[in-house]
């Protein structure tokens, strides 16, 4: 009796997934027609960092303070592959990637040794060192950025310079992330990583590499960071020191803030929020939208820790809708 | 004369320089290890409240006459009681929470606070002056000595000495030390701990204003002067780690120096090579110089 209630739940369950994801696709396919596609592939491409991000903050309760140099790292490597060496968009993208992914395990295998607050700042410093990095090389153009990166031809064949082009490969890109970062929270790894989170003492005492899984988590996360930040730079055919700089790390704990913590779709959420939010208010209030961020900040800390997504979750639980 | 092959007049400079960068970083270094050790939070506000007090030295004089010496005082007060008010409304809600939470609200703060000013007063910054008697400077033979800049270390470093008397050797220290250790042993012996959490906050803000107001003659006062700084600091702390008093100074003092020496001989690496040390340090010792491991 009791087996067939939960397999009648999990099968409600993956019904309700098949949807999330039917529902994210038609929406996702529609919106170009709807809305500015120039705005919609930034907030895909913020969304996919943020999802990254929040893998990391979320699930394995590491918080990263240096994740602008993931997005910002890759968008020079893709821009100096694509611009300089005439790599294809896809190839430039995947070396995104993998170079994020690379500097990832860098970072963490150095900043894994201590936990918490010493995370954060030691994340922030190694971001710190990408920033001086990039400002100092000779590649990254320096103050000016990495301009004029081509956003060329998708496989040999099709032209991304057009717009709705440019947004499906962007749109397939996110949904591939997407699925990737949903994979890995409902995998046993995911299991684990959240054993981790929740007591780190007892995963170690159940025999648990806990430094291993920690580590590989940030890699995962880091090179979807990168896989976010050079598809941006394709689409913006530019990349600059502002996408390394840490206002850029806060930005994405924020949106992960906002959007829920440690929920699937909450990332996403928070991404749509504050860049649709910065788009808003950017010609009517100018440079305030720093203040406005901070205020934010403090509002979502201190009132609103279960964020988007996670507070909708709680009404719909305390409705009984959500089981 | 020179000093392996660089100019003494140079290398001393240079060598000055970062003995002045290391007072800066010791003392804010200190305020976080003090805010630390009580709250459990990283006091990411710590650069804006230093940008405070240079603003309430730069503001005082030019809107109300208030002359450098008393703005030594006074700015570090006001940034102090605009800690009390935040500690009292916004932090002491977090203590409960993931320390990290704490770090966030902060972070938030030193935007909305560094956002303000970049909106009023603009990023170029403002200059100001140091009072009569501390201009100018002396001839030693081997560098010329400005004599603000003797006097910026000697005041950091007075401080500190200060801070370390005061936490280590006197019974208001030995509370706080208890407190740090166990809050509710210490709370159950009648001694107010909230009030003293709240002091301390506002201790380690008043440290940042105060090298704020130190600093505000040596660079222009502008709203990112924090920022900036603070990032360097997280990273001394993290190479001496917030377990002691003295090696937060002593790690602050050494490591400005060690930055004022790569500029004499490696220019480039100066803006990174505090970062390098930290990853050095996190490898052989991954819980800081000076640090407990966990």
């Amino acid at each position: 009796m009791n087996s067939n209630v939960s397999a009648h739940a999990s099968a409600q369950k993956s019904q309700r997934v098949v949807l999330m994801f039917v529902a994210m696709l038609a929406v996702g396919s529609v919106a170009p027609f709807l809305v500015y596609p120039t705005l919609l592939m930034k907030l895909l491409c913020f969304a996919l960092f943020a999802c990254a991000f929040n893998l990391l903050l979320g699930f394995a309760g590491l918080l990263s303070f240096g994740h602008a140099a993931f997005l910002g790292g890759s968008a020079y490597i893709t821009g100096y592959l694509c611009r300089d060496l005439g790599l294809t968009p896809e190839l430039g993208v995947l070396a995104g990637g993998v170079f994020s992914g690379l500097l990832g395990a860098l970072f963490g295998w150095v900043a894994i040794r201590r936990a918490g607050i010493y995370f954060a700042m030691i994340t922030l410093g190694l971001a710190q060192l990408v920033f001086f990095l990039a400002l100092q090389m000779k590649f990254t153009g320096g103050e000016d950025g990495m301009q004029g990166i081509p956003r060329g031809m998708l496989l040999g064949v099709f032209d991304l310079s057009d717009n709705i082009a440019m947004y499906f490969f962007v749109f397939a890109v996110f949904m591939a992330g997407f699925w990737l970062v949903y994979r890995t929270i409902h995998s046993p790894f995911g299991q684990i990583l959240k054993a981790i989170r929740d007591n780190e003492a007892r995963a170690t005492s159940l025999g648990y590499d806990v430094a291993k899984f920690k580590l590989l988590a940030f890699v995962i996360s880091a090179s979807l960071a990168g896989v976010a930040g050079s598809t941006k730079a394709l689409v913006f055919q530019l990349a600059s020191l502002g996408d390394v700089h840490w206002h850029t790390s806060g930005q994405v704990v924020l949106m992960t803030l906002m959007g829920g913590l440690g929920t699937v779709l909450g990332p996403v959420a928070g991404a749509i929020t504050l860049i649709g939010l910065e788009n808003l208010l950017a010609d009517k209030v100018g440079s305030w939208v720093t203040v406005i961020m901070g205020g934010m900040f403090v509002v979502c800390v201190l009132l609103f820790r279960r964020g988007l997504v996670g507070e909708l979750n709680a009404v719909l639980t305390r409705n009984g809708l959500n089981r | 004369m020179d000093i392996f092959g660089i100019p003494s007049q140079a290398f001393f400079g240079q060598l000055l320089l970062g003995l002045i960068n290391g007072s800066f970083y010791a003392v804010l270094s200190l305020g976080l290890a003090i805010i630390f050790g009580l709250l459990n939070i990283i006091n990411f506000a710590h650069g804006a409240q230093y940008m405070l007090g240079a603003f309430a030295a730069l503001l005082g004089l030019n809107w109300l006459g208030i002359n450098y010496w008393a703005a030594l005082v006074l700015a570090p007060l006001a940034v102090g009681l605009l800690a009390v008010v935040i500690e009292r409304s916004m932090l002491r809600h977090l203590y409960k929470l993931d320390h990290l939470y704490g770090l966030l609200l902060t972070f938030g703060l030193a935007l909305v606070a560094e956002g303000v000013f970049k909106n009023v007063f603009g990023v170029s910054g403002e200059s100001y002056e140091a009072p009569e008697i501390l201009q100018g400077g002396v001839h030693l033979g081997f560098m010329f000595l400005p004599i603000y800049r003797a006097w910026v270390v000697v005041a950091a470093l007075s401080v500190c000495a200060l801070a370390w008397y005061v936490i280590e050797r006197t019974s208001l220290g030995a509370t706080l030390r208890a407190a740090t250790q166990r809050p509710d042993l210490v709370q159950a012996l009648g001694i107010n701990v909230p009030v003293l959490v709240t002091a301390t906050y506002a201790t380690g803000a008043a440290l940042a204003a105060f090298a704020g107001v130190l600093a505000a003659p040596i660079q222009q006062v502008n709203p990112v002067m924090g920022s900036n700084l603070i990032i360097v600091v997280f990273a001394v702390v993290v190479i001496g780690g917030m377990g002691s008093i003295l090696g937060s100074i002593v790690t602050g003092l050494g490591l400005g120096i060690i930055e004022g020496l790569t500029k004499v001989f490696y220019p480039e690496a100066s803006a990174v090579v505090i970062f390098v040390i930290m990853v050095l340090v996190l490898l052989v010792k991954p819980a800081g110089l000076f640090g407990k491991q966990a």
